[in-house]
């Protein structure tokens, strides 16, 4: 790929990524016959958590489908997503926090602390945060071989937030239990290869 | 009135439809013995789809009622699926005419009522009551119903009736929702006796003085407006008289979070989340939560009901 046809990708990728929230933008102040509905902050919430949930198992899919395809390029789209996620789930908190509490700190305590989906989903929060501000290629550098073991919490991250979501779902558990599905796909390969990696060391002749 | 327009014969103004049910409703209510009078507000579902003659009822809550729009494509159906638009979506494949209630269990006059007779003899009324789902949003609805304890009275149910338990239609060919065991199907919800004779209580047919749009349970549902929402089950098709607590769905799937009373109650969350306080529909995204009331603001006329019940065991 040359350095022109990076560039191009990264802004259509961009493009994608931006567009739920444009979208959510939209329907917030009605334009074109738009609307969040009857229950605007829960829409919003639950639109803006989801789309952060997905972008979080794409930005997972990378590696795998880098290995698989062999197209190692991939990698050049894998920050822009991970920023996208905890950009929309800093989107999915402050809509929780400021629309749906009103900044009542005292509930929004009983809440960390009382209500699990919500302590789960703090905590990925929480964990998310570190991610993001290494995300930049001098930290890379700057934290070399620490860089990948704190970028590993990403995988914690990803049963936090399925976690979060199938906790906090009244009855239908059939969309959680997909994305749980993905997940345990997404991070089974991960361990198989890393089982695999162990015995052809362990049976190395020496 | 002018001289050609009594020359019309009443089934040319009538729909010959309606004209020939309702013909056919009086003959049906008079030889089930159900008619004890024919007045002249008998109840029946309008063929144009208006209610006419509704009855004001003096204790309408005074806030301003959600739209139609809301009060009709934000709804829980499970049976026709489980987002909130699905049922305005998928429920046009419901058959509410003709419909028949099968009245079983602990009283005299059990057997199947059309739906015709089941409403001839009432008067309807127009009444505007809170609505509060448990999942913590609320709205405000002008419900056409008559109260259910005029309709249970005339079953005659014996002292052996301590319960009155409903039943859902369940048909996987008009609901596409019962495919899927989200819930045990036939729906099913009960009171206790003098919870279903609380005048409050409201057997309902219609909202915004129309008959009910299938999304929202018609033909025939009940209003327990100080229960959450999922007590006030929809498209009734049998009532059940028992002696013991009758099995009701949702505690059937998950007992530790919904109990058989589901009273409206700010002090006993949910195990999950906060009922402290609601969202009401239709209020825009900057407008803030509002305080529950106990029992949904009807403490004064059902609290007599729970003297003496430990609410907290008894969610």
């Amino acid at each position: 790929m040359t350095g022109v046809q990076r560039g191009f990708s990264k802004v259509a990728l961009f493009a994608v990524c931006i567009t739920p929230f444009i979208l959510v933008v939209m329907r917030a102040v009605e334009v074109m016959g738009m609307s969040l509905g009857p229950n605007p902050v829960t829409e919003l919430l639950h639109t803006m958590g989801k789309t952060s949930l997905n972008i979080l198992l794409i930005t997972l899919t990378i590696s795998p489908a880098r290995r698989l395809t062999k197209i190692n390029a991939l990698v050049i789209y894998r920050r822009m997503l991970g920023l996208f996620s905890f950009f929309y789930l800093v989107v999915h908190f402050c809509a929780y926090a400021v629309l749906d509490l009103g900044l009542a700190w005292s509930t929004l305590y009983v809440d960390i602390t009382q209500r699990p989906y919500i302590t789960v989903g703090m905590l990925a929060l929480a964990l998310m945060i570190p991610l993001a501000v290494t995300s930049t290629r001098g930290m890379q550098r700057r934290l070399k071989r620490k860089w990948l073991t704190l970028h590993r919490t990403v995988y914690a991250i990803g049963i936090l937030a399925v976690t979060h979501y199938m906790w906090q779902t009244k009855l239908d558990l059939l969309e959680p239990l997909i994305y749980s599905l993905i997940l345990a796909i997404l991070l089974g390969e991960r361990l198989a290869r890393r089982l695999h990696r162990r015995h052809v060391n362990a049976h190395r002749p020496a | 009135m002018s001289k050609t327009t009594n020359q019309i014969k009443p089934s040319e103004i009538t729909p010959e439809s309606a004209f020939l049910s309702r013909r056919r409703l009086l003959k049906s209510a008079a030889a089930a013995g159900l008619i004890p009078a024919i007045g002249c507000d008998a109840a029946q579902i309008p063929a144009d789809g208006d209610f006419s003659n509704l009855k004001a009822w003096p204790s309408s809550v005074t806030e301003a009622p959600n739209s139609y729009e809301d009060i009709t494509q934000y709804n829980n159906y499970y049976e026709f699926g489980t987002g909130k638009e699905d049922p305005a979506r998928n429920a046009h494949t419901l058959v509410t005419s003709p419909w028949t209630v099968e009245v079983t269990g602990e009283a005299e006059k059990t057997g199947k009522y059309a739906l015709e007779d089941i409403l001839q003899p009432h008067t309807l009324e127009d009444r505007i009551y809170r609505f509060r789902c448990v999942e913590a949003w609320s709205m405000i609805v002008p419900w056409v119903g008559f109260p259910l304890g005029d309709l249970l009275a005339r079953f005659q149910p014996n002292s052996q009736a301590k319960y009155v338990q409903f039943f859902t239609l369940n048909d996987p060919n008009q609901m596409p929702g019962v495919r899927r065991n989200v819930l045990q199907w036939p729906y099913r919800e009960g009171l206790t006796i003098a919870e279903a004779m609380n005048p409050l209580t409201l057997l309902t047919v219609g909202v915004y003085g129309k008959v009910l749009p299938n999304q929202n349970g018609a033909p025939l549902r009940l209003i327990v407006p100080w229960k959450y929402g999922f007590k006030s089950i929809k498209s009734i098709v049998r009532i059940h008289f028992t002696d013991r607590m009758p099995q009701t769905s949702w505690n059937m799937s998950q007992p530790s979070e919904y109990g058989f009373y589901s009273n409206v109650n700010p002090n006993v969350d949910h195990p999950r989340w906060s009922q402290a306080s609601e969202r009401r529909l239709g209020s825009s995204l900057f407008s803030s939560r509002i305080p529950t009331l106990m029992f949904n603001g009807y403490a004064d006329e059902v609290g007599d009901l729970y003297r003496g019940l430990n609410l907290v065991e008894n969610f």
